[in-house]
């Protein structure tokens, strides 16, 4: 695509501040490795006003600041743009700057959660060598409340992520895996407290500030995967923010997408993109509409033709007449549509979670009945009662419970990375292990989403003649004709594109034409499902080249292994259902659903879903990005669009279909794995509970169970390393 | 153990400078680009820096 670059258009985004520096932020895209960022830099800082240039590689945003004249902002674009990269105005109210705080919430957390732990370590080390005899009760006092002086504040400051979330699920009316965790780090300090205070031996300072910093590290990680999973959306959404050519009367001038008010009058280039949703009121053109509907052929358009923002004019420019703002195009309505669904799959109950909902109210109900026990029938003094009590719930820490499902998950999804599948999400793999169907998109998921000229035996001068045409033609059937033919080249004379129709030129003093059946004056058959083209010499039918879009090679075995697992494959596309059923029959599906628009695909989805099913859904379109959404666990191949890869939480590489079947093995397996660990954690709480509930536990031994718990989870998920 | 009145505060020093850099460094924005820093030890810096 190409973005023309009229005066005064990135002048406009020029912010002046008061010492007459100006600044400008634009979007690049194509940044992809270290020279991108050289030769782009460097070509900025060869102009003499720059006194800063920066390019933020995971944003894709540079930063420019100079001196001088405000119009040199339209040179930098331009000069960017020269170096083969496509640059967007950036938009500050798409930037993420609510995650950017959120990242730097986390890592300051972090920060100071490690300055806490290295020097309460320093301290622990010489309070668990020794004892009073040893150190001297005085000596441990101070040790113990210079640790109190560090602890109390860094708990409450870096302990804010665990609370906010516990808080906010207990002000719903549910718990997760925060709660026990909130409630572990308040305990664990609150006894600390109650120990410094009564000159106790032990305190549990270290514990409760080690726990935090490493759930505060998986915390971080987690965070960065997800925000880079949702950077695609956003970057289709900076893309929409680009310029359109507003025609005004008899001048043009560039114009930021989302100003454009309805019927505004936009000319389109061939290659750009349709800005917004908008009639044709001059010209012939073909589009590429694969980004909205999933069609792999271009369609052809004339005047009166509706357009919608997101597809590309290929062949002739284009004068339209604007029917949308760009907020209510219907690219944004699928955005919308696609972040609706993952809101509601945010609904979805992960196991840990589960967990933590049946454990926190008997390991509180234990610990309570535990000091009246005390307290009231045995007679205890209340501070022994309450300290039993507090032991109960400190020994059934929810470490290894909290460990139980993120072990499991990075090793399988780090095995997975091995076999070129990338989990997004990691309760993905939860899900995935339940499913009991699989639906598939057919063009780009089932087959390989490209034509490809069938293997006929074409004669090879008509195939060089055919091919020689093609090749001055961006059209996919040309690409595809190009692709086959790997002889010589001749020159061709007098070339005409006639836009969706096809090419005519001289070669050797013949004249050739090369195009559709009807553009060649031939009869289409109508029963014929595959594109077709022909090839004219001086105005005789030489030959008909017919293209076929390739089932991949392992689709059938794998919709095979599939069945035998009693999952039922499902076919489900827009395509027309002749087409459709073939590729059905040949995989061997038998249920399909052919001539879908999203709308209808996503309702076949939720139909499913209402019967009980649990749905698996593969696509690639971006009209299938809020059936994945919606879908209970979703896969995309690699070839995906951006924001259809962003909807998927698994995306699998290469043009083989078998990483859906070692994925979902793998899932079942993991989830296996899970369950173990759940078993180890509750046995273990099985034994240690009633000893502490006894007041037979020491602060040492609960200590060292602790650790011991969650080892022994450690090492049972490592299991699934040594597993085929 | 007196020598513990020096050492202590030393050590939380020497750990809470340490909090302070990181700190800075969080606010003069070197986490925001992570990636871009592990692709700009690549580049060669003998051209001049503006």
């Amino acid at each position: 695509m190409t973005t023309q670059i009229n005066n005064n258009a990135y002048e406009s985004l020029t912010h002046t501040d008061e010492t007459g520096s100006h600044n400008l932020n634009i979007l690049v895209k194509g940044v992809h490795c270290a020279l991108c960022i050289q030769k782009i830099e460097t070509t900025i800082r060869a102009y003499d006003d720059v006194s800063y240039v920066r390019l933020n590689f995971s944003t894709g945003s540079l930063n420019i600041k100079w001196a001088g004249d405000t119009e040199l902002a339209d040179d930098f674009a331009r000069a960017v743009e020269k170096l083969g990269y496509q640059v967007f105005p950036y938009n500050p109210e798409i930037e993420k700057n609510t995650e950017e705080q959120e990242s730097r919430f986390l890592l300051l957390c972090l920060g100071v959660a490690g300055f806490a732990m290295g020097n309460l370590m320093l301290l622990s080390v010489g309070l668990w060598a020794t004892d009073e005899i040893t150190m001297g009760m005085n000596t441990r006092s101070l040790m113990h409340w210079i640790s109190a002086l560090i602890a109390i504040p860094v708990v409450m400051f870096s302990g804010r992520p665990f609370f906010r979330s516990a808080w906010a699920a207990l002000k719903n009316g549910t718990t997760n895996m925060d709660v026990p965790i909130s409630l572990a780090l308040i305990l664990a300090t609150g006894m600390s407290i109650f120990e410094t205070l009564n000159h106790g031996t032990h305190v549990y300072f270290d514990s409760a500030v080690m726990l935090m910093f490493f759930l505060l590290i998986g915390r971080y990680l987690d965070f960065r995967a997800r925000r880079q999973a949702k950077g695609a959306a956003h970057d289709l959404l900076q893309t929409l923010n680009g310029f359109a050519t507003v025609v005004e009367g008899t001048h043009t001038r560039q114009m930021l997408i989302r100003e454009i008010q309805p019927d505004m009058i936009v000319s389109v280039a061939v290659g750009e993109k349709i800005p917004v949703d908008s009639m044709i009121i001059d010209g012939e053109s073909t589009v590429d509409t694969a980004l909205v509907t999933g069609e792999t052929m271009p369609r052809d358009v004339k005047t009166g033709d509706d357009l919608y923002a997101g597809m590309v004019n290929l062949s002739t420019p284009l004068r339209l007449r604007v029917a949308k703002a760009a907020e209510d195009s219907l690219l944004a309505d699928i955005v919308r549509l696609l972040e609706k669904a993952e809101q509601s799959n945010a609904a979805y109950v992960r196991l840990a979670d589960k967990a933590a909902r049946l454990y926190t109210p008997v390991v509180h109900f234990l610990a309570l009945s535990a000091f009246i026990l005390w307290a009231f029938l045995l007679g205890a003094a209340w501070q022994d009662a309450l300290l039993i009590a507090v032991t109960v719930l400190i020994i059934t820490c929810p470490c290894a419970l909290g460990l139980a499902v993120p072990v499991v998950q990075v090793l399988a999804t780090g095995q997975l990375m091995k076999r070129n599948v990338l989990v997004k999400s990691g309760d993905a793999l939860e899900r995935l292990a339940k499913i009991d169907v699989a639906v598939f998109d057919k063009t780009g998921t089932l087959t390989l989403g490209k034509p490809v000229l069938q293997d006929d035996d074409y004669t090879p001068k008509h195939m060089q003649f055919a091919a020689s045409l093609a090749a001055h033609s961006a059209h996919p059937l040309s690409k595809a004709l190009s692709d086959a033919y790997d002889g010589e080249l001749i020159d061709v004379s007098d070339l005409k594109e006639h836009a969706g129709q096809g090419l005519s030129a001289i070669i050797d003093g013949h004249a050739i034409k090369l195009g559709s059946l009807k553009y060649c004056g031939l009869a289409e058959q109508s029963d014929n499902m595959y594109p077709q083209i022909a090839l004219l010499i001086d105005g005789a039918r030489a030959d008909v080249f017919t293209f076929k879009d390739h089932i991949k090679d392992d689709a059938k075995d794998i919709t095979a292994t599939l069945k035998t697992q009693n999952i039922q494959p499902i076919l489900l596309s827009g395509d027309r259902a002749s087409v459709a059923q073939h590729v059905a029959e040949k995989i061997g599906i038998d249920t399909v659903y052919a001539e879908q628009s999203p709308v209808e695909k996503t309702e076949i989805i939720n139909r499913l879903k209402a019967e009980g099913h649990n749905v698996l859904m593969v696509g690639d379109g971006l009209n299938d990005a809020p059936v994945l959404a919606n879908a209970n666990v979703s896969m995309a191949p690699g070839s995906a669009v951006d924001i259809t890869q962003n909807a998927a939480d698994i995306v699998f590489m290469g043009d083989q279909l078998a990483p859906i079947w070692n994925a979902y093995k793998d899932a079942v397996m993991a989830q296996k794995m899970v369950k173990q660990n759940f078993a180890l954690a509750i046995a273990y709480n099985c034994i240690a509970v009633p000893f502490a509930f006894m007041g037979h536990v020491t602060p040492m031994i609960a200590a060292i169970c602790m650790s011991a718990s969650s080892l022994l989870v450690i090492i049972n998920s490592y299991r699934l390393k040594f597993t085929p | 153990m007196s020598i513990l009145i020096y050492l202590i505060p030393i050590a939380l020093i020497l750990g809470l400078f340490g909090l302070l850099a990181f700190i800075w460094s969080l606010k003069s924005g070197q986490y925001d680009d992570l990636d871009g820093a592990a692709q700009r030890i690549l580049l060669d810096d003998d051209e001049e820096q503006k």
